[in-house]
C-alpha cells in the first residue's frame, strides 16, 4: 500500500496526541499531576495541539477536502465516520479540562469527570483510527488482531515519552512518569515484534486461482496487463518494498525508535536536572520519529487483494 | 446510507461473463470508457492523455492470463470490473454516505456530490473495482450503465450496459440474478457460473463462466490422421520424389 505521508503525519501526530491527552486526563483529576497553569497550558498545547495538526493532516490526501464534514455521517458502518465522530466528541471535554487547568488552576470535582472523559475519548478515537485498517479484509497485514493493540501501545508510548519530557521541561520530573515512558517503549515494540511475526507468518487465503476461478487448469500467471501505464490501483496497491529493505528497514525502525528511545529514557531515569530533561525530550524525539518509521512500514509491507490481478501469488 | 440493504434485493442486476468466449478484444473497454466519460454525471477523466505516460480512471479491465501448461494450459481473456457484491464492503466503510447499495436492484453506486474522494472503499474493494477520478476528486466505479439500462429515451433492445452491448464475441451478457427464468441465471446453471474470490463471502451477483472442456478427439471429425502416400513406388510420382529426396 502506499505510504501516503498524510496519512503517516495524521496517525503519528494524533497518536502523540491522544495518548498525552489520555494519560493527562487520568494523571491530573488523580493528583498525580498537579494542576499548574503553565504546565497546562505546555501539555494540553502539546496535546491538542498534535491531535489537530494529525486530525488537519489527515484531510490533505482528499479529493474534497470542504466535504470532510459529510464523514461525520455514517457511524453505523464506517469505522472512519466513527472515528471522525468520536475525535470531534473528544475535542468537548478536552477542551473543558484544559479550561479548568489551565485559568482555574483545578482539576476537582467536574473539571475531574471532564478529564477523565477526555481520556476515554482518547482511547475510544485510537481503536476507531487502529479499527480503519483492521477491518479491512481486503490486505492481510492490516487485517490482523494485532494492529489495535500495537496502535494503541504505539500511542501510549509517544504520550507517554512526551509526558515525560513537558513534566522535565516545565516542572520536576517524576519517577513514575519517567518510568512509565520506558515500560512503554518496551511494550510497544515488544507488541511489534509479535506482529511482524504474525504477519511473516501469515500467507494469506487468496491465489490467482482463487481470484480467477481457473484453478481447475493449473497454475495461473498474468501473461498481458490490461493497461500499458500506471493506474490508480497500482499506485496505490501496487507499492511495495524488497524483502530485504524491508528487513533492513525494520532495524533502523528498532534502533531508532526502540534502542535510541530507551536508552534516552532510561536516562531521563537515571539522572536529574537539565541532563534528565534533555534526555526526556531526545527519547521523545526519537520515539516519534521511530512511530513515523514503523506507520511508514505498515503501509509499505501491507499488500491488496487486487494485487492477484497484477501477479501477485498470495494474498 | 452506507448500511447494506435490510432484506436481500429482489432483483440482483448483473453481468455474466463468459471466459471461453472472450476474446481480449478490449471493446467493452473501450465502450464503456467512451459511454461513461460523455453520460452521467461527469467526465471519466484522464491525466497527461497524449503524453507519454497516459493515466486515467476506468472501469472495466481486460487482463490476459495463462493457465496451466502444455496442451491441458489456456491463454483466458479476463475482464474485469464491479461485481455489485451482495456483501459489498466499499459501500460500509464510506464515511459520507456516497457509496451505497440499491435495494430495488443491487446496483452499487457512488453519489459523486457527496463523495470526498477519501479513497477507503478501493481499499476495501478486493478485486480492484473502483479507481479514483483524479482530476474529479471523486471515486469512480461500474454503474451498470444505469443510464442506459433504465433510459426509456433508448430503443428497448438498447437498454443494456454499453460492454454489453459492443461485445463482437458476445462474451457478456446482462440479466436480473435473481430471477430463475432469466437468461443469465439458465446460462450459470448451465455453464457452471463461478464467483471470484468465493473464499472471501462477498457474494459477487456477476458471475464468470469458465473456459469450456477442450474438444481433444480429432479422429471422430472424419478427416484421416494423415495423407496418404501418393506414389510409393513406381510410376512418375514415384520417380518425381526420388530425384527431389536426393
Amino acid at each position: 500500500m502506499h505510504p501516503a505521508s498524510s496519512v503517516i503525519l495524521f496517525t503519528t501526530s494524533a497518536g502523540v496526541g491522544y495518548g498525552l491527552l489520555f494519560l493527562l486526563g487520568l494523571a491530573v483529576p488523580t493528583g498525580l499531576i498537579p494542576a499548574e497553569r503553565w504546565l497546562g497550558l505546555a501539555a494540553m498545547g502539546l496535546a491538542l495541539g498534535a491531535i489537530s495538526l494529525g486530525l488537519l493532516a489527515s484531510t490533505f490526501h482528499l479529493g474534497h477536502p470542504e466535504r470532510a464534514w459529510r464523514a461525520l455521517s455514517q457511524w453505523r458502518s464506517s469505522w472512519l465516520s466513527r472515528e471522525g465522530v468520536v475525535a470531534v466528541i473528544t475535542y468537548v471535554p478536552a477542551g473543558i479540562f484544559a479550561i479548568g487547568w489551565v485559568v482555574f488552576e483545578t482539576a476537582d470535582d467536574a473539571w475531574a469527570v471532564a478529564g477523565l472523559l477526555a481520556a476515554l475519548g482518547a482511547l475510544v478515537t485510537v481503536v476507531c483510527t487502529a479499527m480503519i485498517y483492521a477491518s479491512l479484509e481486503t490486505i492481510r497485514q492490516w487485517h490482523n488482531r494485532w494492529v489495535v493493540p500495537v496502535y494503541l501501545a504505539f500511542a501510549l508510548m509517544t504520550g507517554a515519552l512526551w509526558l515525560s519530557a513537558v513534566l522535565h521541561l516545565f516542572g520536576p520530573g517524576t519517577l513514575w512518569s519517567d518510568l512509565l515512558a520506558s515500560a512503554s517503549v518496551l511494550l510497544a515494540w515488544g507488541l511489534k515484534l509479535v506482529y511482524w511475526r504474525a504477519v511473516d507468518g501469515d500467507t494469506g487465503i487468496s491465489t490467482p486461482e482463487s481470484a480467477t476461478g481457473l484453478a481447475a487448469f493449473g497454475t495461473v500467471r498474468l501473461l498481458d496487463p490490461p493497461h500499458t501505464q500506471e493506474n490508480y490501483l497500482l499506485r496505490e496497491m501496487g507499492f511495495r518494498i524488497a524483502r530485504k529493505h524491508a528487513d533492513k528497514l525494520r532495524r533502523i525502525a528498532l534502533a531508532v525508535g526502540f534502542a535510541a528511545t530507551l536508552i534516552f529514557s532510561a536516562l531521563a531515569v537515571l539522572t536529574s536536572g537539565w541532563p534528565a530533561a534533555s534526555a526526556a525530550v531526545l527519547a521523545a524525539l526519537s520515539g516519534s520519529l521511530g512511530t513515523a518509521l514503523e506507520r511508514w512500514l505498515f503501509f509499505a509491507e501491507a499488500k491488496h487483494s487486487v494485487m492477484l490481478y497484477y501477479g501477485d501469488r498470495a494474498a | 446510507m452506507t448500511s447494506l440493504p435490510a432484506n436481500r434485493p429482489e432483483r440482483r442486476l448483473g453481468l455474466v461473463i463468459d471466459l471461453d468466449t472472450c476474446v481480449g478484444c478490449q471493446a467493452c473497454v473501450v465502450n464503456c470508457k467512451e459511454w461513461n466519460t460523455g453520460g452521467y454525471p461527469a467526465p471519466l477523466s484522464d491525466l497527461d492523455p497524449y503524453a507519454a505516460e497516459p493515466s486515467g480512471a476506468w472501469l472495466n479491465r481486460v487482463h490476459t492470463f495463462e493457465a496451466g501448461d502444455g496442451a491441458a494450459g489456456r491463454t483466458v481473456h479476463f475482464p474485469r470490473s464491479c461485481l455489485h457484491c451482495e456483501n459489498a464492503a466499499c459501500v460500509t466503510v464510506c464515511p459520507t454516505g456516497a457509496s451505497y447499495k440499491r435495494a430495488e436492484d443491487g446496483i452499487v453506486l457512488v453519489d459523486e456530490t457527496m463523495c470526498m474522494g477519501c479513497g477507503l472503499c478501493a481499499w476495501a474493494c478486493p478485486y480492484g473495482a473502483r479507481e479514483m477520478d483524479v482530476l474529479g476528486g471523486v471515486m469512480k466505479k461500474c454503474t451498470l450503465c444505469i443510464d442506459r439500462i433504465y433510459n426509456e429515451h433508448l430503443p428497448e433492445e438498447e437498454r443494456e450496459p454499453a460492454c454489453v452491448a459492443t461485445c463482437p464475441a458476445r462474451a457478456r451478457h446482462f440479466g436480473d440474478l435473481a430471477d430463475p427464468e432469466s437468461g443469465v441465471v439458465k446460462l450459470v446453471a448451465q455453464r457452471g457460473g463461478m464467483d471470484l474470490m468465493p473464499e472471501r463471502g462477498y457474494k459477487p451477483t456477476n458471475k464468470y463462466l469458465p473456459p469450456r472442456p477442450r474438444r481433444d478427439r480429432t479422429g471422430t471429425t472424419g478427416a484421416p490422421a494423415a495423407l496418404e502416400n501418393a506414389a510409393p513406388d513406381g510410376g512418375f510420382l514415384g520417380w518425381l520424389d526420388r530425384a527431389l529426396s536426393r
